[in-house]
């Protein structure tokens, strides 16, 4: 689906990630973990070509995200960060359509989408005419999810979408982002700093630290044979905090 | 949007209806040369020639550009002004070189007029009445001299008085012109200087002291006119010899007083001054009533304020755009918009009277220039302001560029644009005043000639619908924020629950 091949991205002279091969495993859901400024984040924008690499090179589908094929890469991928990134003077609809528009889908087309989303995402349609201050923070992130959703992408792309939520709000959002993310059988890849998050909804795990992959397995292969006394370290932190 | 392109497309309309096809006089600032400009295009009637006049054009140098420049075909300088100051670097020995020297300009020299307007020095009538020319000073040390301070500055004012008359006098003091005529006629001082035409040496009933070494320069009023006048209007330079010495320095006076004294306006004063003294027909008088001189000056100022506001916006917005978009060329552009800001507003009005001439083209440029900076800046600022994530979001659905800018960029900009475009608004509204300067019209024009004439009410008649114009301007974009600034960014937070 998409593959980092020796890839590294370096700022001003620094290195936020050296140089790694990072194969995504198609219809499965990937969870980039790490302590804040590990890379995660810049990984994740590497995929979507917010970021071009230093080093290496990004293939979506076998093909390199080159500056002219970026646009149409783009459609394939859903993109959704921490607090939703809605935008503030679109309603709800507005924000969720705003690409079918410009891409001429036909009034019907884009309701009979957003009812099959605002279904699948438990979104009340009496939401969709709302400006984002007028909703909660997780409705907010139910309509970003809608808006990353809305042309069927084969990629789903979340950074800490969970991130901004409060633990309520936050628990019942993460059993219902497990079900749609099952429902829909996608590549998800999702960043969070959170080990218990990332065991919720992983398949794979990819344990970073400072701009490298640490390990990458199962939760099993990091909690039983950690490659590095910083996985179990960063495990048990977690666990810790979470108590008994 | 639309409404601003109809505006500009109105206000360029009327300014273009100024055909030139006739002959303009021009005149400088002050009274006795908007009375002479009447004069001068009463004459070009009565001929039977198409002329008109455009009053208040400026100071010396902005009518002397005029004329250079075809904006005004002909003007009342004096001897004086033309050798000192405004041909002082042809170095004239004489005032017989001064033809050859204005036709190296492409002008001519027409009749003189008769009154010299020079410094005199005068003292109350009944006061020492055995003193009638300035020699006669040196015999009474006592007398107490109180002088503007621009007489006490010159080189050609009391130093060269004191030297030439050999005057022992020690009581001397600089003070405001205006005011040493009231010191003179109270008795606070004996002796001051006065303007030869000035209406106030009637008015306090001035003697005047002969100027028996002649040591003031002659400051004779002539005729200055563009030398393609004869090839345009054939017959009018010869005609206007009518004019040859019919004026003295006490006629003159009198004229001055008609409009500064008995409140009369300047076109007034000439048609009397025609009509009586050259026996011809006056052009007809519609003195305009308070209403009518609202409306104009009202049109004028929004045609500027229009205008130049319009303009700005145009290029303000994708300047700002550019400066956003193009981190190497933002120095340049923002910083180029701030020096412009720095640059005097009656400096930037002269300057640009050589190259689109005088009245409202160079006060539209000028306006236009200084509301750049407003709108360059909020525009930029407003799309810096644009939070990461939110640019991030866009750029990741795959919009293009355009679109992004369209539905994304610029309306989360718009409140921040708007307020730019209030403040270059409200700003220009202000400086558009100070277009009258260069002729240009607006309401500057009341407030110019009420500080000329002391007329505290035409100043008002300036002043306060310069102001209520801001305030509506101001008002007027307040309303315009709600139909501009998506409603999204207007609504207050609401209480988030799940």
């Amino acid at each position: 689906m998409i593959d980092l091949q020796g890839v590294a991205k370096s700022f001003d002279g620094t290195e936020a990630i050296s140089p790694l091969d990072l194969p995504i495993r198609p219809r499965a859901t990937t969870v980039l973990i790490g302590p804040s400024g590990c890379g995660k984040s810049t990984l994740l924008r590497l995929m979507i070509g917010l970021l071009t690499p230093s080093q290496g090179k990004v293939l979506f589908d076998g093909q390199p995200m080159s500056a002219s094929a970026l646009a149409g890469i783009r459609r394939r991928i859903g993109y959704v960060i921490q607090d939703g990134g809605l935008f503030p003077h679109l309603t709800a609809r507005e924000n969720a359509c705003l690409m079918a528009q410009h891409l001429g889908w036909p009034e019907a087309r884009q309701v009979e989408r957003l009812d099959e989303l605002a279904d699948l995402t438990q979104f009340p349609l009496d939401g969709f005419n709302r400006y984002p201050v007028q909703l909660s923070g997780g409705q907010r992130q139910r309509v970003a999810l809608i808006r990353a959703l809305m042309l069927d992408p084969e990629l789903l792309l979340m950074d800490e979408p969970l991130g901004a939520l409060d633990p309520m709000i936050r628990h019942a959002l993460q059993d219902d982002l497990r079900d749609i993310f099952r429902a829909l059988n996608k590549t998800v890849v999702m960043v969070t700093h959170d080990m218990h998050e990332a065991a919720f909804f992983a398949d794979h795990i990819v344990l970073m630290r400072d701009g490298t992959v640490v390990q990458q397995g199962t939760l099993e292969d990091l909690l039983d044979r950690p490659a590095d006394p910083f996985v179990s370290a960063f495990i048990n932190a977690q666990r810790q905090e979470l108590g008994p | 949007m639309r409404l601003v392109v109809l505006i500009a497309c109105l206000c360029l309309s009327a300014l273009s209806a100024h055909a030139k096809d006739q002959i303009v006089v021009g005149s400088k600032a002050f009274t006795e040369s908007i009375i002479l400009g009447y004069v001068l295009a009463d004459i070009a009637l009565d001929a039977g020639f198409d002329a008109s006049h455009r009053p208040n054009v400026g100071g010396n140098r902005v009518v002397f550009d005029a004329a250079l420049s075809g904006d005004i075909d002909l003007y009342i300088d004096y001897t004086g002004t033309l050798t000192r100051e405004t041909l002082v670097g042809q170095h004239l020995e004489s005032d017989a070189e001064i033809p050859a020297a204005l036709a190296r300009f492409g002008l001519g020299l027409g009749p003189r007029l008769g009154f010299n307007n020079t410094y005199v020095l005068a003292m109350r009538r009944d006061a020492y009445p055995e003193i009638t020319k300035t020699s006669d000073l040196k015999d009474h040390p006592d007398l107490r001299f109180g002088f503007s301070n621009e007489f006490m500055d010159r080189a050609d004012g009391w130093p060269a008085l004191r030297r030439v008359y050999d005057l022992p006098q020690t009581d001397v003091r600089g003070m405001e012109h205006e005011l040493s005529y009231r010191a003179v006629a109270s008795g606070a001082v004996d002796v001051m200087v006065a303007y030869s035409t000035d209406a106030n040496i009637a008015r306090f009933d001035l003697r005047l002291l002969e100027d028996d070494r002649n040591l003031f320069p002659q400051y004779d009023a002539v005729v200055v006119y563009r030398l393609d006048l004869e090839d345009r209007f054939p017959g009018f330079v010869d005609h206007l010899n009518v004019l040859t010495e019919t004026i003295n320095d006490e006629q003159m006076r009198d004229l001055n007083a008609t409009v500064t004294l008995e409140r009369k306006s300047e076109q007034q004063a000439a048609a009397a001054f025609v009509s009586q003294r050259l026996n011809l027909n006056s052009a007809d008088i519609a003195q305009s009533g308070f209403w009518a001189r609202l409306a104009e000056n009202t049109l004028n100022h929004m045609v500027l304020v229009g205008i130049s506001l319009s303009a700005a916006i145009i290029l303000a917005i994708p300047l700002g755009l550019l400066a956003f978009r193009k981190p190497r060329l933002r120095q340049f552009v923002l910083g180029g918009v701030g020096i412009l800001q720095t640059i005097p507003s009656l400096a930037l009005f002269v300057f640009m009277i050589p190259l689109v001439g005088i009245g409202g083209p160079p006060a539209i440029i000028a306006l236009f220039l200084y509301s750049l900076l407003p709108i360059v800046r909020n525009t930029f600022s407003g799309l810096m302001d644009i939070p990461q994530p939110l640019r991030e979001s866009a750029e990741a659905l795959g919009l293009p560029g355009g679109v992004i800018l369209r539905r994304i960029e610029l309306p989360l900009a718009a409140r921040s644009i708007l307020s730019g475009i209030k403040t270059a608004a409200v700003i220009n509204v202000g400086t558009a005043t100070l277009g009258a300067l260069i002729g240009a019209g607006g309401y500057g024009q009341p407030i110019l000639t009420g500080i000329r004439l002391a007329d505290t009410g035409l100043i008002l008649e300036g002043a306060i619908p310069a102001a209520l114009l801001a305030l509506a301007t101001q008002g007027l974009f307040e309303l315009l924020e709600r139909a501009v600034v998506p409603k999204g960014l207007r609504l207050p937070r609401a209480n988030a629950g799940a």
